[in-house]
């Protein structure tokens, strides 16, 4: 009797050690999900943009001046879609940074307590609402008041695009930024104060100086976003596929020629293979964004002693 | 005395670069709240669109957006919330935790059109979902999975080392304490970052553009597996096709505020929710 | 210095690393039945490090090592194949600062009954009543059980805590310096508490504090950077110690 209670009290016990050990097992495999995610779009990626790569070679590809993709014969120049991409986005930098940084500095620096309580907010819910939102606005609101505004010919253009996408930008930047001047040791402030500096001065020449490779995070996720973004182009930017001669030609950046003509191209045929070819190189492209905020950042958390 | 002036100047740009980004945000509020305003009635919201979309409501829209934020959450909140607890409770190896943390950094980092494209190739055609709720579910919470992670991660970071020890020195185990004392602790941030979650999916266009949506069905879906309209894709269809511009554009204006309501709505209970949490985590 | 007493736990060479940092060196050191054991020392000293190696609780930190053997009842307790949760339910632990559960006080101790697979309603309840009354609680709380934990005092708190760990009928209680973060009413209401434990529990009490351990205390051990200097009758280390380091702390000359 003894001996069988004892040996069932031993199997419980292992029982337990064993379920422990599945839970812990599944999530870890759960856990790998994301990894596995990424690595699928990769394959993804790779795998339906090969066969365009096999028949045209990378360099007509890449650099081709024509995107043509429905003439006969088609041509698959994506060049004038890159430099839309970073013609847009650039433009869009041009506001987004300098608004951005602005609002990060004046949330972390001037307001009082009761105004970041209300500011921060503010600009979160900025950042909540959806691009389709923005790009509606701009095509609805912003177009056609800037066409006559600047009596330019179309108000659907690079930069009614850069703009809507700017302000789209801001609240990403301002969020990154401030949370990289927040981590700003007091004391650094502390210090320039006792030698005399004031406030400005301190600001330029201690604090974003110190925060500096976290503002640099966030402006390089600020480009990212812009170039990924795809509803607001897709509406504002005018939809020509040619390389812009002024920022007042309309563009096709190559997140708008995907979501315009996915739809349209036949499964399986060159188009959708070129599409795909598109989406690898725009994914390249963040990717190498993204790892390069991954890197700044880790050097800003080093320098100011924090961890992970 | 010039330095002054020199703090003058520089805090008055600053200043201006507030206003500027916050007047954005009322300005947006602004213009389509009053053009849509006046669009929307009951039948609006609660009646099938009529004569080619120049007419009637957008209900089929709503529901549709509802089902693709409904499916999109079954999937993310889970898979979202097991990754959190493996990376915070487990303590995995360094690499390996650097590795899911660098997979999930870039994942967020990934256009939304690509998480369309990777639907597409994957649900729609290879495992045959066709155009559907489900297809577009996949693509959204795949796209929404970072966010819900790190959402979760923090939620669970905040959760006092000293009361899993409570937990652990009364001999629980690490599951018992994890499921009935950690998570928990945790569930109010955790949902903070699912509601946060719930409006960046109500909103996305580009991951349902060949994986769920469609500008016209007959009634409502009737199962995972049909096409739906979605309130998002909705506003660039009436936009972008159709033969009535100017009827359509007041449609989508209704649309558009209905979508900004709800986002803005679901962001407002986030952010005060997670004002609350950290104050009684503060007190 | 033994009387009639029996050893309960005892640490036989203990080293302990925190990565390649020494926090412990070949510590000997016996906790005797129905007893409090006081270990004192300055901050940083590793007396938090070795009580918590007691019941194990140091496999919580990453990156640590140890060597020697710590006897439960001759049994050594590191030993791989015992199951530490085993051993936490034989040896209860009350932290430095309160930890209650955000969950209501009934269930503050209900639950810790719960996951050592008591399932029958009566005998919980009749538990966590018990629970409450050793620990001098229940008369302060009985009227509100269900209200949450996180609305006590802090004292209150602790005792709850002391209620939550006897609640499950552990051999030893562990505290690590249980009076850190309180005023010294409760302090005193927690000191009364231990004396009075002692005559069920075998006891090992982390302090900073000597008063605390000359009045708790049968036994006293003195730790200076990792190292036990001193292991005596509590009266003989305060009264005559035979370390001179045990004489400068305890008369406060550094600490």
């Amino acid at each position: 009797m003894k001996i069988i209670s004892a040996a069932s009290a031993l199997s419980k016990k292992m029982k337990i050690k064993i379920k422990e050990k599945l839970y812990e097992l599944t999530f870890a495999v759960l856990a790998f999900s994301s990894l596995a995610f990424l690595v699928g779009i990769v394959i993804v990626l790779f795998r339906e943009a090969m066969p365009i790569f096999e028949k045209l070679n990378i360099g007509d590809l890449v650099f081709g001046r024509f995107w043509y993709p429905t003439y006969d014969p088609p041509e698959f120049g994506i060049f004038p879609l890159i430099i839309a991409s970073f013609w847009v986005s650039l433009g869009a930098m041009l506001v987004c940074v300098p608004l951005g940084i602005g609002s990060a500095l004046y949330i972390n620096e001037i307001a009082s307590k009761r105004q970041k309580e209300i500011f921060k907010p503010l600009v979160e819910i900025l950042a909540s609402i959806p691009s389709i939102v923005y790009g509606f606005f701009g095509m609805a609101i912003l177009a056609p008041f800037l066409q006559g505004l600047l009596g330019i010919p179309i108000g659907l253009c690079a930069f009614t695009a850069s703009l809507t996408l700017g302000i789209m930008a801001t609240p990403t930047v301002t969020s990154i930024a401030e949370d990289a001047l927040s981590y700003v040791p007091r004391s650094f402030r502390e210090a320039s104060y006792a030698v005399g500096a004031n406030r400005w001065q301190t600001l330029t020449r201690v604090v974003v100086p110190a925060a500096g490779s976290g503002i640099s995070t966030a402006i390089i996720l600020g480009m990212s976003r812009a170039i990924g973004e795809t509803m607001t182009v897709l509406m504002v930017a005018g939809g020509a596929a040619m390389i812009p001669g002024s920022p007042f030609d309309p563009v096709r950046p190559m997140t708008a020629a995907i979501a315009a003509e996915m739809g349209e191209a036949p499964v399986g045929g060159d188009h959708y293979h070129a599409l795909f070819a598109i989406a690898l190189i725009l994914f390249v492209i963040t990717f190498v964004f993204n790892i390069a905020a991954e890197f700044v950042s880790r050097r800003f958390r080093i320098k100011l002693g924090l961890s992970g | 005395m010039r330095r002054n002036i020199t703090e003058k100047i520089g805090f008055g740009i600053v200043s201006v670069c507030m206003w500027i980004t916050v007047s954005f945000l009322f300005l947006i509020i602004f213009f389509i709240a009053v053009k849509g305003i006046g669009v929307i009635s009951w039948e609006f919201l609660t009646s099938q669109p009529r004569n080619a979309m120049t007419a009637g409501g957008v209900a089929p829209a709503i529901v549709g957006t509802f089902y693709l934020v409904v499916g999109s959450m079954m999937f993310a909140v889970p898979l979202g919330i097991a990754t959190a607890i493996y990376l915070t409770e487990y303590s995995p190896k360094s690499y390996v935790l650097n590795l899911i943390r660098i997979s999930i950094n870039n994942l967020a980092g990934v256009p939304s059109v690509v998480f369309g494209l990777f639907g597409l190739a994957i649900f729609v055609k290879f495992l045959g979902f066709g155009v559907s709720i489900i297809s577009g579910s996949l693509s959204l919470g795949i796209l929404v999975l970072p966010l819900i992670i790190s959402a979760a991660q923090e939620a669970l970071l905040a959760v006092p080392q000293s009361i899993r020890e409570a937990s652990l020195a009364v001999g629980a185990s690490k599951w018992q304490t994890i499921k009935k004392i950690v998570v928990p602790a945790a569930m109010p941030g955790i949902l903070t970052g699912v509601i946060l979650s719930i409006g960046r999916v109500a909103g996305e266009t580009a991951p349902i553009l060949f994986t769920a949506a469609t500008f016209y069905i007959k009634g409502y879906p009737d199962s995972p597996f049909s096409e739906v309209m979605a309130l998002p894709y909705h506003i660039y269809a009436l936009m972008t096709e159709g033969s009535h511009p100017e009827k359509q554009t007041a449609i989508a204006y209704g649309c558009c505020l209905i979508l900004l309501s709800l986002v803005l709505i679901v962001s407002g209970i986030a952010i005060y929710m997670r004002k609350r949490e950290r104050s009684y985590h503060h007190a | 210095m033994r009387d009639e007493s029996t050893v309960k736990m005892r640490a036989e060479k203990v080293n302990f690393y925190y990565g390649r940092q020494q926090a412990l060196k070949d510590i000997n050191l016996d906790v005797l039945s129905n007893k409090v054991t006081a270990i004192i020392g300055p901050s940083g000293c590793g007396k938090s490090t070795f009580i918590r190696l007691l019941n194990r609780m140091n496999e919580l930190v990453p990156n640590t090592s140890l060597t020697g053997r710590i006897l439960l009842d001759d049994k050594d307790i590191l030993d791989r194949s015992i199951d530490a949760v085993e051993i936490r339910r034989r040896v209860g632990m009350v932290f430095q600062k309160p930890n209650p559960f955000p969950k209501n006080i009934f269930e503050n101790i209900s639950y810790a009954l719960e996951v050592n697979g008591i399932k029958d309603k009566h005998y919980i309840e009749d538990r966590v009543i018990e629970s409450l009354q050793k620990a001098a609680l229940y008369d302060e709380v009985k009227t509100r059980l269900h209200e949450s934990a996180l609305k006590l005092s802090g004292g209150q708190q602790q005792r709850l805590c002391i209620a939550r760990c006897l609640s499950i009928k552990p051999e030893v209680l562990l505290f690590d310096e249980p009076c850190a973060s309180l005023d010294p009413i409760s302090t005193r209401k927690i000191e009364e508490l231990i004396l009075e434990l002692k005559k069920d529990y075998t006891i090992a009490i982390v302090t900073h504090n000597m008063q605390q351990a000359a009045r708790v205390s049968d036994f006293t051990g003195f730790f200076l950077m990792g190292e036990l200097i001193e292991f005596d009758r509590t009266e003989t280390i305060f009264k005559s110690p035979g370390d001179k380091r045990t004489e400068d702390y305890i008369t406060g000359r550094f600490g």
